[in-house]
């Protein structure tokens, strides 16, 4: 059992790696440079806080999202991402700090910044009561869409998220994966400028998640503004230009992925395990070998730009580990570094 | 699943310039209530029999005691000393109950499930659509479907000879009076509630209303301590001023039964709009 | 199947129970004081003063509480059969992980059923004891009301679940309230002796469920003679009982296991 588990792993790790490199932007998106012109930031926060009452959800954070690129928010569960989301989605006031959307203040223009946004929350939230295309329906009229111009949309929409052959069905028989599509379709009804997407692809199965990202990269190309949270790092390095590590409701780190695995992390990682409860004890006699070492209760991490050369140190030292895997660096790697490894709820 | 890969990228879903799309007016002009009963609308269409169904309800009610408890009873005699079929004044207040009955039901139950589980009211919020456009546009849909149910019976009660006055017309405004004071009043005890237990509660108050609230017997068989409180029951309101009507015995009391339902309905679209704006925007 | 089995479903029922009990016991007390002071004692006065073509030999409040505490138990009954029975198939699903260990549908059903059972046993002696508080009748005579009412509430909540078990939604329950619960409340010779019904109507309430269980409740509760023999109307309930219980533990196989 152990040996499948582990092969498993192995497998997987590989799989998740290797598409990732070549598919990646290697360097920042042109229309994203930190500096660049105030014009084009469709979303500008300085300061920006939310409490919950005691609770500091989010605490000072200060980002710039510029049109035309996908940000993303990256951390742990309970890192300030949802409201941080929320309050750009001006669905929820802001403590303190300024927040600027479309250039204008969510206290005030709430209604008209949401003219313009579209929202996909963690959670679908369709109408259980309509159909597939009733939910295109009657969100388009709450924008104050006219029925043909709704009718239009919501043809291209389903045919956008594959949605066609359901369109008469209710909602509830649907699919995760479909029920996700249909959520964005609806928040595409209105033409926004600006999507916020909240976790966009947990829980669906590996089919979905990669046809959910060809539909979000291709809003992209057509010049939409894409903001995203996740705690699938390869989800943020397939559909970020730029993303920030947020951790207890601060930013912990900001940059291209590429660009932080490389200020975060080692060009790659040699994991080694050895038999239960020897971890340590091996460790400390590879001392050296690497740049970095890191000791779980399962494997030894060793992080090194030259993963096969590291290997080659420890079969010298004599140690001969129950397996081997080596591997890019990855987001996961800086993730883990910045927010830590304990469980946060 | 796999699809056609070019079927989509060659549509159009954003238009090009950010300028060219204008904020849609009647939405930001407050048309949003309207939008909250299409939605509604297009709920109900595909159940319509349900609806239909809500009307039989009062009628058994009427049925049971015209046949059963009426044949009993005979006669009562009023405040003002005239003799009364049963039937004639417990059919009135059956109307009034069943306004209560129905705003109740859909601002506690319906609003709880569509605000906690349905997430409904989330999804409408990240459109421009305003939570006094989801409050408004609510107890319209309710009021709207009371409107519909008391017109039925109003003709049930005509048909049966249960009405002694023309002012009886006057009845269907009134219970629309009624609808109002409950749903916006369930309403706001609504966006308190945190689980299902909590509607214990509701039924605790709205079964004493129905059997205390002189429905059945006269005010006068009550004792006088009794009487006192009684009027502190805004379906005793109810139940008078629909009563006063459909037996032609109108009085100055008619302006205080209207004001404080009025009263009551003000105060819970108050706290209704205050407390779902902190619910659904925090 | 083992009565084990079931049993561990009725221990479910109470433990959830214990979270949940607040509201059900406090109606449990307030609906028979609240109904019983109503229309018993307020209805009541008119009633026995009435000036109406019929009257009764009893006074009202007598006549109508063992009416009421059958009508109660068909109400706890059907409401513990329809909801609950809807979460542990659809939105809890706690059905499905109930059959995911060693407990098969039959005992699912049984347990239920006991749990059911457990609660009716509650409310009707609750409902006997403020009958007598009443004065509407004395305290040994409203006790041998408790197993007819009981027996009257299995009744509803076996074939109820055995509806209930078939709905793809909520609607049917409330439709079932609508034209089949709240009907028989109002016409089956709870409120008024089913005599007065037209002609047409009354036999309909002679196959009422209801209607059985008031009368073998009012019969003994009131030391009346029965209109039929009671053993037809025991016989009938427990029919319904064993045919509801078969016919749900058929349906939710065919639902639950497939």
């Amino acid at each position: 059992m152990p040996a499948i588990v582990q092969g498993a792993r192995v497998v997987c790790s590989g799989a998740r790696l290797n598409p990732d490199e070549d598919e990646l932007p290697n360097n920042l998106h042109p229309g994203t440079s930190v500096n660049g012109s105030m014009s084009s930031s469709l979303v500008e926060a300085r300061g920006l806080t939310k409490y919950f009452d005691e609770l500091v959800a989010v605490d000072g954070i200060d980002f710039d999202v510029a049109e035309g690129e996908a940000f993303g928010f990256l951390g742990p569960n309970g890192a300030g991402k949802s409201s941080t989301m929320r309050m750009i989605g001006a669905v929820s006031p802001v403590t303190a700090g300024t927040l600027a959307v479309l250039g204008m203040d969510p206290a005030v223009d709430g209604p008209k910044i949401r003219a313009r946004l579209g929202v996909v929350p963690q959670e679908d939230n369709l109408d259980q009561e309509l159909s597939v295309y009733e939910n295109l329906l009657i969100y388009g009229r709450y924008f104050g869409l006219s029925k043909n111009v709704i009718d239009e949309r919501a043809a291209e929409l389903l045919q956008f998220a594959q949605l066609e052959d359901r369109r008469d069905s209710p909602v509830e028989p649907l699919s995760g994966g479909m029920k996700r599509r249909l959520t964005i379709a609806r928040g595409l009804i209105n033409q926004p400028d600006l999507l916020l997407l909240d976790e966009p692809t947990t829980g669906l199965d590996p089919q979905a998640r990669h046809l959910l990202w060809d539909r979000l990269y291709r809003l992209k190309q057509q010049g939409v503004t894409l903001i995203i949270t996740t705690h699938y790092m390869d989800e943020a390095e397939q559909l970020c230009d730029r993303l920030v590590i947020m951790d207890k409701g601060n930013i912990a780190a900001e940059g291209a992925p590429r660009d932080l695995i490389e200020r975060y992390s080692t060009r790659e990682v040699l994991e080694l395990r050895f038999p239960v409860g020897t971890q340590a004890v091996n460790a400390a006699r590879l001392d050296g070998i690497a740049k970095k070492t890191e000791v779980l209760p399962d494997r030894v991490l060793l992080y090194t730009d030259d993963a096969d050369f590291a290997h080659t140190k420890v079969l010298e030292v004599g140690l001969i580990p129950e397996s081997t895997v080596s591997r890019r660096s990855t987001l996961e790697d800086v993730f883990l570094r910045l927010t830590g490894r304990s469980l946060v709820d | 699943m796999a699809g056609n890969p070019d079927a989509a990228g060659t549509v159009d879903l954003v238009s090009s310039t950010l300028a060219a799309r204008a904020v849609p007016a009647p939405v930001l002009a407050g048309g949003g209530a309207v939008r909250m009963l299409e939605r509604n609308y297009l709920v109900y269409r595909r159940i319509w029999p349900v609806i239909i169904s809500g009307f039989f309800e009062p009628i058994f009610y009427l049925f049971s005691i015209g046949i059963g408890i009426g044949a009993l009873v005979g006669d009562v005699t009023i405040a003002n000393g005239e003799l009364v079929d049963y039937t004639a004044f417990v059919a009135p207040a059956l109307l009034a109950a069943s306004a209560m009955n129905g705003a109740v039901f859909e601002s506690t139950f319906n609003i709880f499930f569509k605000l906690k589980y349905g997430k409904v009211y989330d999804a409408i919020l990240s459109t421009p659509m305003k939570t006094r456009d989801i409050a408004i546009g609510e107890i319209a849909w309710s009021l709207g479907r009371g409107l519909i149910y008391a017109s039925a019976f109003i003709l049930v009660m005509a048909a049966m000879g249960l009405i002694e006055s023309p002012w009886g017309i006057l009845a269907l405004p009134a219970t629309l009076l009624i609808g109002f004071a409950f749903a916006a009043c369930g309403m706001a005890a609504t966006t308190f509630m945190n689980s299902w237990q909590d509607f214990d509660l509701v039924n605790l108050i709205v079964l004493p209303l129905f059997l205390f609230s002189a429905t059945f017997y006269p005010l006068s068989v009550y004792p006088d301590i009794f009487q006192t409180l009684t009027q502190l029951s805004p379906l005793y309101h109810g139940v008078q001023l629909i009563r006063s009507f459909t037996l032609g015995t109108l009085s100055i009391d008619l302006f205080g039964h209207i004001a404080f339902l009025v009263a009551m309905g003000g105060v819970g679209s108050y706290i209704t709009s205050r407390r779902l704006e902190k619910l659904l925007l925090s | 199947m083992t009565i084990a089995g079931s049993l561990r479903v009725v221990e479910a029922g109470a433990r959830v129970y214990r979270r949940t009990w607040r509201g059900s016991v406090i109606s449990t007390f307030l609906n028979p004081t609240l109904y019983l002071l109503a229309m018993g004692i307020g209805l009541g006065e008119l009633v026995d003063n009435g000036t109406g073509g019929t009257s009764l030999d009893i006074p009202y409040l007598t006549f109508l509480a063992p009416g009421l505490m059958a009508a109660a138990a068909m109400q706890t009954g059907a409401g513990d059969a329809a909801y609950p029975v809807m979460a542990g198939i659809k939105w809890r699903k706690t059905y499905e992980a109930t059959l995911a260990t060693p407990i098969g549908v039959p005992e699912l059903l049984l347990g239920h059923l006991g749990w059911v059972a457990v609660r009716l046993i509650f409310v009707t002696t609750v409902f006997a004891l403020i009958m007598t508080v009443f004065d509407a009748t004395t305290l040994t005579e409203g006790m041998s009301a408790i197993a007819p009412a009981v027996l009257t509430g299995l009744a509803f909540a076996a074939t109820v679940t055995a509806y209930t078990a078939r709905l793809k939604n909520e609607l049917g329950i409330a439709s079932m309230f609508r034209f089949a619960i709240i009907p028989m409340f109002l016409f089956s010779g709870t409120f008024f002796p089913i005599e007065q019904l037209p002609n047409y109507i009354e036999p309909l309430a002679f196959i009422t469920p209801l209607w059985h269980g008031v009368e073998l409740c009012r019969g003994l509760a009131l030391g009346q003679d029965f209109t039929v023999h009671p053993l037809v109307s025991v016989a009938y309930l427990v029919l319904l009982v064993v045919a509801g219980a078969w016919l749900a533990i058929r349906t939710l196989r065919g639902r639950l296991i497939s």
